[in-house]
Parts: structure tokens; C-alpha cells; sequence
């Protein structure tokens, strides 16, 4: 993975850096509020934001086909998202298991168009234009180190999801047309 | 010899398999042509509209139809229509999406916001997926209406329905 575009602190983080445990928590579903209210900046080294972030990739693991999730997600308003998409086939490089706090896409390319699906919109799926390249700027819960990563492909759709999550939004807010949501016929 | 006219098609009721290859068997076999066409399922119910041009009559379709609806599952109607000049979009073209809770008058508020200004609806859909509504529609809106401003307005009737609200340029790249 010599020519990947993987920041190092990010690509050698794993949930392993945090102190605690994380939970399974439930995950929530739209129309719940929460998922349509923009979340709050969180301070990296805060026990909640750092208990809330060991939840996330504890939850992101049970279930079945989950790259992502933020926190609003779980029901909480912050701007706090996991990603892992080392396992999916439309990965190209990738930054294994990772959590950002605060995060923003700072420049985003080639736009490309594909069917988004969403533990908190179980039953449909939607064709959204998403760049392919990104650089995201955020911070890593606990030390609050400062990390801007390149993503490509599959990692990019990921994090512009969560991103847009911690912003308020869904993938339902950014779909191509009329005939652009459609109902989910397979379930992982 | 007959002239060739327009008839407006619709078939709705319980789906199963075969109705479309009944309908259009029926279709082909009088001489008509499917100009433009769209089929849904409507929650799980069967709804399809068609657009034929041919030389049959109003009656001939209906007759060549009347098998589908003898069972009392499919209801059909035929109706003569005019051709109707294809008009260039007015201006731009947005897409409007709406999610949240479901409620009466979502979307009857939302639209005649668009109509407000002028906006022609050319393509929509709503779905009802558990508890959540969700409408997608694209909107042509003529080259004086503020887009901004509409989506202000927008937003605060989708506040008090508690819906979300997005109205988006439509990307569309030319090749």
C-alpha cells in the first residue's frame, strides 16, 4: 500500500487507542430529530466524547455491512463519526478503523454517482453524487491531534456520509432525482 | 382509414405476473405504438401509464383490455389526448427533497410553495417507509425566481411540519 494516500497517525490508529470500552448502543432511525439537527464541535479529550467514540466502532462491529457511523446516529448531536471500510469491495485505499472529532471536508474531486444505503434509513437506498477524492480535516479523540487525510473511492463516499451526518443530513437530503430512492431489496 | 391519434392508457389494481405482456400483447396486436411509458408498484399495488399513438379507437383499446379487468383485480381506463408540444424546461431544473414524520399535508404545502412562484413539477414520488415520509421532485423554475429565497421559504414551511427540506441545483454533465 506503498502509494496509498494514508495519513500515518490516522492509518495506525485503532480502537485499541482508547482507554475505555465501547458499548453497542442502539442506533436511531429517521424521522428522529436528532438526525436532521447539525451537531455540536465536541473537545477531543472530553471522557464523554472519548466513551462516545469507543461506542461508535463497538457498534460499527455488530453490525452486519456498517463502514460508518456518527454520532447522531446513536442519538447524540455531535460532530463525532467512526469509518472503517477495509473489508468492502469498492475500497481502494483506506485508513482501517478511525474516529474523527470536528471534522470538515476541506477540498473535494470527481464527482461520481452511486446508491447509498443507511442503518438509520434501513428500508431504502438512494443515488448520490459524491466526490471521489477528498481531503478531510479533523481531530482524533483522546490526544486531539490535528490529522488531515486524502481519501479515495469507497473512503471518501464513507466519510462525506458521516460527515453530512454530523452536519444534519441524510443521504436522502442529496439524492439525483424524483426516481433516485429506491426501496432496499437486499439487507446484509 | 382512420387518422392516427393519442390515447392515454392507465391500468392499476393488484399486481401479479404478466400484466405488463398481457397489456402490450394487446397493445401490438391493434397496431399501436408505446410512445412514453412509466410502471410502479404503488404501495404493492400495480399502477402503469401509457402513452399510444395508432389508428384504433378508443373502444378497440378498451375492448382489447377488457380481459384484464374481468376478474375485478385491474381497473383500465382509455382516454383520447392531444399531442401536447414537448416544452423546453423554463429554466433551471432543482430537485426538491423532503424526509421527516409522517403527516398530513406535507406535501400538499410544499408543493404549492413551488406553485407559488411559478414552479412546474415535472417528475415526483413519495414513499412511506415506516413512520418516515419521504418525497423527491424535480422542479423547473423560471429564470426569475430566487431559488434561495424559495428555499427559505421552503424550510420554514417544512419547520412547521417538521420536515427537512433541500432544494438542489440538478447536475446534469453533458458528454
Amino acid at each position: 500500500m506503498s502509494s496509498d494516500p494514508v495519513d500515518d497517525a490516522v492509518g495506525r490508529w485503532t480502537e485499541r487507542d482508547l482507554p475505555v470500552e465501547g458499548r453497542v448502543l442502539e442506533v436511531v432511525r429517521a424521522p428522529a430529530t436528532v438526525l436532521s439537527s447539525v451537531g455540536a464541535d465536541v473537545d477531543p479529550a472530553d471522557p464523554d466524547v472519548v466513551q462516545l467514540a469507543a461506542d461508535l466502532v463497538a457498534t460499527m462491529r455488530v453490525s452486519p455491512g456498517c463502514v460508518g457511523l456518527a454520532a447522531p446516529q446513536v442519538g447524540v448531536g455531535s460532530r463525532v463519526f467512526c469509518v472503517d471500510v477495509s473489508a468492502h469491495p469498492k475500497t481502494r485505499s483506506h485508513h482501517g478503523t478511525f474516529v474523527l472529532c470536528n471534522a470538515e471536508v476541506v477540498q473535494s474531486s470527481r464527482n461520481e454517482k452511486a446508491r447509498e444505503g443507511c442503518m438509520s434509513v434501513p428500508d431504502l437506498t438512494g443515488d448520490v453524487k459524491r466526490a471521489t477524492r477528498v481531503v478531510v480535516a479533523g481531530v482524533l479523540p483522546v490526544t486531539g491531534e490535528r490529522v488531515q487525510i486524502e481519501a479515495d473511492a469507497f473512503e471518501a463516499r464513507a466519510l462525506q456520509h458521516e460527515i453530512d451526518h454530523c452536519d444534519g443530513l441524510l443521504f436522502l437530503d442529496r439524492v439525483a432525482g424524483a426516481h433516485a430512492i429506491h426501496a432496499r431489496k437486499t439487507y446484509l | 382509414m382512420t387518422a392516427v391519434s393519442l390515447h392515454a392508457i392507465t391500468v392499476l389494481g393488484h399486481d401479479r405476473p404478466g400484466i405488463i405482456a398481457e397489456t402490450t400483447r394487446a397493445l401490438a396486436g391493434l397496431g399501436l405504438n408505446i410512445e412514453d411509458s412509466t410502471m410502479t408498484l404503488l404501495r404493492g399495488h400495480f399502477a402503469m401509464m401509457l402513452i399510444c399513438a395508432g389508428e384504433a379507437s378508443s373502444g378497440d383499446i378498451e375492448h382489447a383490455l377488457s380481459a384484464l379487468t374481468e376478474d375485478g383485480s385491474l381497473t383500465v381506463s382509455v382516454r383520447e389526448v392531444p399531442e401536447e408540444p414537448e416544452h423546453a424546461a423554463l429554466g433551471t431544473t432543482y430537485v426538491l427533497t423532503v424526509h421527516g414524520g409522517d403527516r398530513a399535508g406535507i406535501v400538499s404545502t410544499l408543493v404549492g410553495e413551488v406553485a407559488r412562484v411559478g414552479g412546474n413539477i415535472t417528475d415526483l414520488t413519495t414513499r412511506l417507509s415506516g413512520d418516515l415520509y419521504v418525497l423527491a421532485a424535480e422542479v423547473d423554475l423560471p429564470a426569475e425566481v430566487d431559488a434561495d429565497a424559495l428555499q427559505a421559504q421552503l424550510r420554514s414551511a417544512g419547520d412547521d411540519l417538521g420536515v427537512g427540506v433541500a432544494l438542489r441545483r440538478m447536475e446534469s454533465d453533458e458528454l
